[in-house]
């Protein structure tokens, strides 16, 4: 019923929730020379949309039917799933610490039982995608309200950072956030074809270059972004 | 927009927790070197806990550890993704979550201190995160910028001109800082440091001490 609303609000990158520090891999990116423009910025969200963006979604519309009827030990079975598909260390730790301030600030804007037993369940952080699923159950969302959210987040991220590190003309770098909207739409649809309690075939595209950029980022000197 | 705490009343969960202590300001003035005096001169009588927001990677909280003035332990960084103020401001989640850590690990503390990325005079922190804050100014950034004003300057708690020992050789009137501070801050109180030649940062320390003690009085700890 709040659902748009609650989206809407979720994937704002005004959510006071920590994110506005994490570049998914676009400083890295940008410091080897895999970004140097737009064009390259164009094909690095395309490549995080369909591997990273869709295991995210998919996590997250999981986790936002959960939210609907939630158990701990269930929470802990779906964070597992999403540790599987993490391979990168430095991702898992960037991951669990947006998980831990996203929970953090939505449990104050939505007080909830969903919220609770994920906290609960995993207090040192669930992974972003569980703890964004959860955040929007407790706000009314559906799961593909969810998905949408969590991939729709995984592109604007490394956009604006993109933007902050290169100074590309941000009017230009939304254009290419707009020409994603088909892509979105069936990173959203791929996330919720799967059927409940069948977690272990939720997608796990790999994406071995974003792992790669995640482990040389954290041994980087001079960084900026989290992540 | 109001950086002065005055209705402090309002703040969540005030009661057996730290006073949270925001010290902000531009690029160079001694935001560091003032956190550092002030763990010299308050450590051997308070529990305490540093946050820093680093521009680059931790080299605040790297230059802190290395001066010995605190506990490494007790020193957490936070890195701001380009955007010192937001994560003072506009987003304070992951500073909230280290002055929390802190307080899990060390605590009961009597003062947690965050300490700002450098940035511009338009920075000021949250009332979610700082029960009260200090902004710091260096004569060197030129006398007229009391007078510019900013929420910065107008509305810390306290404002700390640092550098005063640099004032004639940067032909700064430290009267004329004074006096255009006094106007702007409507009777807040300014006092001039030079923490180069004052390691503990004596006058500082001393409001500190104040506020602390006048936090503990109002939220006696309940645990």
């Amino acid at each position: 019923m709040h659902g748009d609303m609650a989206m809407l609000l979720l994937a704002d990158s005004r959510l006071p929730a920590g994110g506005h520090a994490h570049s998914g891999g676009a400083e890295e990116a940008v410091r080897v020379g895999a970004i140097t423009g737009p064009e390259d910025l164009a094909r690095f969200l395309r490549g995080r949309l369909a591997t990273a963006g869709v295991v995210t979604a998919a996590l997250a519309a999981a986790a936002c039917e959960l939210g609907a009827d939630p158990a701990q030990e269930r929470w802990r079975r779906l964070d597992a799933e999403a540790d599987a598909r993490i391979s990168s260390p430095a991702q898992r730790d960037a991951s669990r610490t947006q998980g831990r301030l996203l929970v953090r600030t939505t449990r104050r804007i939505w007080p909830s039982e969903a919220l609770d037993s994920l906290a609960a369940a995993v207090p040192d952080g669930a992974h972003h995608p569980v703890a964004l699923g959860a955040a929007a159950a407790a706000a009314g969302c559906e799961p593909r309200q969810a998905a949408l959210a969590a991939a729709y987040t995984s592109v604007t991220a490394p956009a604006t950072a993109a933007v902050r590190l290169l100074g590309l003309d941000p009017v230009l770098v939304h254009r290419l956030l707009a020409d994603l909207a088909p892509a979105l739409n069936d990173a959203a649809h791929e996330a919720c074809v799967i059927q409940a309690d069948d977690w272990s075939s939720l997608p796990a595209h790999a994406a071995p270059a974003l792992d790669l950029l995640a482990e040389q980022h954290l041994r980087t000197e001079v960084r900026l972004f989290v992540s | 927009m109001s950086a002065n705490h005055d209705d402090h009343h309002q703040a969540p969960d005030g009661h057996g927790r730290a006073l949270r202590l925001g010290i902000g300001g531009p690029v160079g003035s001694g935001k560091t070197a003032l956190v550092a005096a002030l763990c010299r001169s308050l450590g051997p009588s308070m529990r305490l806990g540093v946050v820093t927001n680093d521009i680059y990677t931790t080299e605040d909280a790297d230059f802190l550890r290395r001066a010995g003035v605190i506990d490494a332990d007790r020193i957490l960084a936070v890195q701001t993704g380009c955007c010192p103020h937001t994560a003072i401001r506009d987003d304070i989640a992951a500073n909230l979550d280290a002055v929390e850590t802190l307080e899990e690990r060390f605590g009961p503390l009597d003062l947690v201190i965050v300490e700002s990325g450098g940035d511009n005079l338009t920075a000021t922190f949250s009332r979610g995160l700082a029960d009260r804050q200090i902004f710091v100014l260096d004569v060197s950034g030129g006398d007229k910028v009391p007078r510019k004003g900013g929420p910065g300057v107008t509305a810390a708690d306290l404002l700390v001109v640092n550098k005063t020992d640099l004032a004639p050789m940067v032909g700064a009137d430290l009267t004329v800082m004074s006096r255009d501070a006094a106007k702007v801050r409507d009777g807040k109180p300014v006092l001039f440091t030079s923490i180069r030649e004052d390691k503990g940062a004596h006058s500082v320390a001393e409001w500190v001490v104040g506020i602390v003690d006048a936090w503990h009085h109002q939220h006696a700890h309940t645990v």
